[in-house]
């Protein structure tokens, strides 16, 4: 098997947008499944009232990671033709910062947006006009900003190489945190739930 | 619950416990790599629609801004016909389907009792902006740079996911009355 697929021109472009289409499709539904279509189910994470976001994000990761890294051990998948952006440390610290305000500012992020969208949800159709904004204000003002914008490019950077490990090793310490802390959930969810409790009476 | 009992509608079906939501989540993810060799992604679309829509406009200022141009020279033959586009298109479809099945389609506003719904569209507007600053200079949001960066241990992909999860929680507590 010699995948990625589309590297290997099984398919053409026009083709390739049908696979999206159905990717997609997969992808809404799954998020939707999870309850991210909902603010509160959402929120709930920055309370530690319900970490499903961490749960359903970290297991999502352990699984592609998993799939992908036994995938290109037993010769199926060419690693190298799996496209990873470029690493730009600074911009990206600063934008995960400002999207995590605005994840529970706005309630939620622009791919759960849409499945709230789709489901009904007003406050969504807001939020994704405040996107609309954004992106608007930042793309015109990005040709004077270039100088933050393209600086620290660390270009195709990996946490292996980082940490001067295999990657099997980093594969391994991934699974850890992400049980060590689906562990740590539920003893946060536990306590915050018997404070509140308490705070009732 | 039990104040919409003359509520004809099914109740909505409880979500799917999060880890077995978390592996089709990843199988999908795992799918996008092999088939197509790259992972899913969500604010890119967005800021294609948006450059079209300037191109509409003000079509010498969307081609003199190189920021624009980019989106407006990508996709197969037009900037809409783009990986993105078309994926959050079936995001949509998705979402929509699941809901559908689950009885979870209903024009309602998400928001805590403590908030009017005319403040809750105020800071929906503020954080969706927010976002789609932040997604930009990240050159991702959740889905592109945390989900997926996260499971190909990009380096600029993990540190990203680390700041949304610090920018969330250290914000929270100033917005506690939008949600609690």
């Amino acid at each position: 098997m010699n995948a990625p697929f589309f590297k290997f021109g099984l398919f053409g472009d026009e083709a390739s947008l049908i696979v999206a289409f159905v990717i997609g499709i997969g992808f809404g539904f799954f998020l939707e499944r999870a309850g991210f279509g909902s603010a509160k189910k959402l929120t709930d994470q920055f309370y530690f009232r319900d970490m499903a976001v961490f749960r359903v994000m970290f297991t999502a990761i352990v699984t592609a990671m998993l799939g992908l890294f036994y995938l290109a051990a037993v010769g199926w998948v060419d690693l190298s033709l799996v496209y990873i952006q470029p690493t730009y440390l600074w911009p990206q610290i600063v934008g995960g910062l400002l999207l995590g305000i605005g994840f529970i500012v706005g309630g939620y992020c622009p791919g759960t947006s849409l499945v709230a969208l789709a489901t009904g949800k007003l406050d969504a159709l807001v939020f994704v006009a405040g996107v609309f904004a954004g992106i608007f204000a930042i793309g015109e003002v990005w040709p004077s900003i270039t100088g933050f914008t393209e600086s620290s490019n660390l270009g195709r950077l990996t946490l292996p190489e980082v940490l001067h490990l295999p990657m099997g090793l980093v594969v391994f310490l991934v699974v850890l945190m992400a049980v060590g802390g689906f562990w740590g959930a539920g003893v946060l969810e536990r306590r915050f739930a018997a404070s509140a409790a308490k705070e009732e009476k | 619950m039990s104040s919409d009992s003359h509520d004809v509608r099914r109740a909505p079906a409880p979500y799917m416990n999060p880890y077995l939501a978390g592996i089709g989540l990843g199988l999908v993810l795992l799918g996008s790599f092999v088939v197509m060799g790259r992972g899913l992604g969500a604010s890119g679309a967005f800021s294609s629609a948006c450059a079209v829509a300037i191109d509409a406009v003000a079509p010498a200022h969307a081609q003199g801004n190189p920021f624009w141009r980019d989106y407006l020279t990508s996709g197969v033959g037009h900037p809409l016909k783009e990986f993105l586009v078309f994926e959050v298109l079936g995001v949509l479809v998705g979402g929509f389907l699941s809901g559908l099945l689950a009885g979870r389609v209903r024009r309602t506003v998400e928001k805590g009792p403590r908030i009017s719904i005319g403040g809750r569209f105020a800071w929906a507007f503020v954080g969706g902006a927010l976002m789609g600053i932040g997604a930009k200079l990240a050159r991702g949001c959740t889905s592109g740079q945390a989900l997926t960066g996260g499971a190909l241990l990009s380096a600029g992909g993990w540190a990203f996911m680390m700041m949304v999860f610090a920018g969330g929680y250290g914000a929270a507590w100033m917005m506690r009355r939008q949600w609690l």
